[in-house]
């Protein structure tokens, strides 16, 4: 009994040694403080090492949308969709004291005064980093999102198996 | 005072950054070679330790100093693959 116990904790040692600790992040919410805090999480995880998968889905998917492109979408409830869902890294709203956008700015401003990178930066540190970014296809098509309007570089489009094989391997799995 | 080869200033910048700006500079060491990262953050404290833990490098030290009434940290990493 007492042998299998020190097979099981050593076996489990030699995993965690071999295998680097994944790392998934689901991100649901197109709040700019709320995607920021999904990159530095990203990019903290790359930068130790860790490799970095980010689901995008809902409203998620504006933080990888191109600032102002326009929706592809045929049917009319989908187009006024479009329009009223603006997407872009640098185009997020605050999750709260947003006040039209006037609220972001002003973060955004203090921000800069101290170093602070914003979700466009964050974004481009996480593709240098290799962070895999992937885009859910049904989301996509439910929000009139085309995938030309998606900025370059996301990986691929998927779906939840496509998750749930990473996250099954993944010791930090996040929902943002 | 320990001793370093190459130094890198992240003086100003918050977390993520001293940590992501380490992981690329640490490439261009040799194995070996000790990095003296300074910063401002007090978070580095706690971070660095925990980069080298995962990533397997080794913190040789860490230093406080106060300059201007403002607390200055120098960590200092091995590279050690």
């Amino acid at each position: 009994m007492g042998q299998a116990q020190i097979d099981t904790a050593t076996a489990l040692a030699e995993l965690q040694e071999t295998k680097p600790a994944k790392v998934t992040i689901v991100v649901l919410s197109g709040d700019m403080d709320r995607a920021m805090a999904s990159l530095i999480i990203a990019t903290g995880a790359a930068a130790m090492g860790m490799p970095v998968t980010m689901f995008f889905t809902f409203w998620g998917l504006n933080v990888i949308r191109k600032e102002g492109a326009a929706t592809s979408a045929k049917d009319w409830l989908r187009r006024l969709f479009g329009l009223l869902n603006k997407g872009g890294a640098g185009t997020l709203p605050l999750s709260r004291f947003n006040f039209g956008g006037i609220g972001a700015r002003m973060m955004k401003r203090v921000m800069k005064k101290s170093h602070m990178p914003g979700v466009p930066e964050l974004l481009r540190m996480a593709q240098d980093l290799d962070v895999r970014l992937i885009a859910c296809t049904t989301t996509l098509g439910l929000m009139g999102i085309s995938k030309d309007t998606l900025i370059d570089g996301v990986d691929q489009l998927a779906g939840v198996s496509t998750y749930l094989a990473e996250a099954k391997d993944g010791s930090v799995n996040l929902f943002i | 005072m320990t001793q370093s080869d190459v130094k890198l200033d992240t003086l100003g910048y918050f977390c993520p950054m001293p940590i992501i700006m380490t992981s690329k500079k640490i490439k261009e060491l040799t194995t070996g070679q000790v990095l003296e990262v300074w910063s401002d953050d007090e978070g580095i404290k706690k971070d660095m330790p925990a980069w080298c833990q995962t990533t397997g490098h080794e913190m040789v030290g860490l230093e406080e100093e106060q300059s201007n009434g403002k607390a200055i940290y120098k960590a200092f990493v091995k590279k050690t693959k």
